[in-house]
């Protein structure tokens, strides 16, 4: 059985933070990754870049439409994710259109900032 | 220059010729230098940095060691060693690559075989992940080197607000990968009606007064038609082939020859002496171009589609513009053209200028029924919209229906803020009244 964690949190840059929080944070995540990873049960984690990079696709009225800017809507949540590796916004914005849930509702494009390789985190490149 | 001593007078000389070369190079060059720097990487805010760091160079070591030959070859060489070192150091390091950038200096033979990247740069700031409101901003900035507060005070904006917005989509470009690339034929044609409507935004611009500035503030009276034309012009000839590109940059051109300043006098009334004639010469060349397009169909990304909007409303300025010769506006050929405009792109501004060159070309009561019929359509919108009340005034009063016409005149000037349009429609008003 997979389950996916969707972590909910404000969004605060590095200076807000500031350099002991963050890297108490760091340290935390690095060491949380680590316990799934030794436990057997990491897949794949991914810390996203804020929402101000991220953009909405939809064709559910048939036309596709791309917005500036997280998907908003209370009604429709979150029903799951996929993590592509791909060169630049405008090929990950052809799948996104492409994906069936685009016909049904909204798929936000967020760039990710850090992820887990072997349960070590990695910089998105 | 070595051990030669500099007189007062020839070290001043330096700086003045240092200068005015780096204020030319600055003006033209600008969006070609940040297309360049930052197509390679993505990054538009450190492009900008190390561009402003280059020109700050060239004002300290021009003097010094002379203008170099290629001013602009300079400028982006060390705005290139800049940006190189910033990606080399810690901040960096993490998150990218040197690719982007190793790759792209090859393109510097010198400075003038420079590859013009500005479409890709447009289509950037226009792309369709970047919030509207901030496209044609992003373009006059990043093409045009205009700072926040320029922009802002073109479009009634508090210099930090626009700074904000500006700064967030760069960043936005940078951090979700915007790419710097010219798509393809069939993308092409889906991407640039939004960098036509952004260039559009230029001419748009509310003078200041009109946007509930006061009359005194530092605005020019169209602030950005001139540019709106430089960047027409910019994706007309990187194009070549698409008739809108050059359709807009027509429109532009004409709507430049007109002199602003001075008290507002319609455009049927104006003196035609007053017209820039190189620039309606320019409108009317780039429209010929237009034509030729769409008349010969299957090229451009939208074959066969017929005259679009901006060729449309360009020939209706060219209709306007033919008063210098002929001394008389021909409102029937206007009439067909605000009837074809109306099809292609119909907005309240052209539905109620259809009606008002009814009037002309058909009569009061051809008018009155047109803006009745729109009352009807869209009766909210009309009843804040005071050029519907100014076109059913001058309707009314052409019937001979004084009354209502002055009571319609009054409901205009209550909507109206522009000081210039205020007056002159109180004149009107007295006129009639008289």
């Amino acid at each position: 059985m997979r389950y996916t964690l969707m972590l909910h949190y404000q969004e605060m840059s590095p200076e807000e933070l500031g350099p002991e929080v963050l890297e108490q944070g760091q340290e935390a995540m690095r060491s949380y990754a680590a316990t799934l990873q030794q436990a057997g049960v990491l897949l794949g984690a991914e810390v996203l870049q804020p929402s101000y990079a991220s953009t909405t696709v939809t064709s559910r009225d048939g036309k596709l439409r791309i917005q500036d800017g997280p998907f908003a809507d209370t009604k429709e949540q979150l029903g799951g994710y996929f993590v592509l590796d791909v060169p630049d916004l405008d090929a990950a914005i052809h799948w996104a259109g492409q994906a069936p849930a685009a016909q049904w509702g909204s798929v936000e494009v967020r760039p990710g900032a850090t992820h887990t390789v072997d349960g070590a985190w990695v910089p998105n490149s | 220059m070595g051990a030669e001593q500099l007189t007062p007078e020839t070290a001043q000389e330096n700086d003045d010729d240092a200068r005015a070369a780096a204020e030319l190079a600055a003006r033209t060059s600008y969006g070609r230098l940040i297309a360049l720097l930052a197509g390679g990487t993505g990054d538009v805010l450190l492009a900008e940095d190390a561009l402003a760091e280059a020109f700050e160079q060239a004002l300290r070591r021009w003097p010094v060691d002379g203008v170099p030959a290629s001013p602009e070859g300079w400028l982006l060489t060390v705005a290139r060693n800049r940006q190189r070192d910033e990606w080399k150091s810690a901040r960096h390091r993490l998150s990218a690559t040197l690719e982007g950038i190793e790759v792209r200096a090859m393109d510097t033979v010198d400075g003038s075989g420079f590859p013009d990247r500005r479409l890709a740069l447009l289509l950037t700031c226009a792309h369709p992940a970047i919030a509207e409101d901030v496209r044609t901003p992003l373009m006059l900035q990043t093409v045009l080197g205009f700072d926040a507060a320029q922009i802002g005070a073109a479009f009634a904006v508090p210099a930090a607000t626009m700074a904000q917005r500006l700064v967030r989509a760069k960043r936005r470009i940078r951090d979700a990968r915007i790419p710097f690339e010219l798509p393809g034929p069939e993308a092409l044609a889906g991407r640039l009606p939004a960098v036509l409507e952004a260039v559009y935004g230029c001419l748009a611009i509310p003078r200041g007064e009109e946007a509930g500035l006061p009359a005194a503030a530092p605005v020019e009276a169209r602030p950005m038609l001139a540019e709106g034309l430089f960047l027409a012009e910019v994706i007309a000839a990187s194009l070549e082939a698409e008739a809108e590109a050059w359709s807009l940059a027509a429109l532009a051109a004409f709507l430049l020859s007109r002199p602003s300043g001075g008290p507002y006098v319609p455009l049927d009334e104006q003196d035609t002496g007053t017209w820039n004639v190189q620039l309606v010469l320019r409108g009317e060349e780039y429209l010929r171009r237009a034509s030729a397009l769409t008349a010969g169909a299957g090229v451009g990304t939208n074959p066969g589609a017929g005259p679009g909007r901006f060729q449309i409303e360009a020939a209706i300025q060219a209709v306007h513009a033919d008063r210098a010769r002929t001394g008389r506006t021909e409102w029937t050929a206007l009439s067909t053209l605000y009837t074809a405009l109306n099809r292609v792109a119909p907005t309240l501004g052209s539905l109620v200028a259809e009606a008002v060159v009814l009037r002309r070309a058909d009569g009061p009561l051809a008018a009155l029924r047109r803006l009745d019929r729109l009352a009807q359509a869209h009766p909210a919108e009309c009843e804040r919209f005071q050029p519907y009340f100014v076109a059913r005034a001058d309707a009314l009063q052409a019937a001979g229906n004084r009354e209502a016409a002055v009571e319609c005149l009054e409901r205009a000037l209550a909507l109206t803020r522009e000081p210039k349009l205020v007056e002159h429609l109180r004149e009107r008003l007295s006129s009639w009244a008289g």
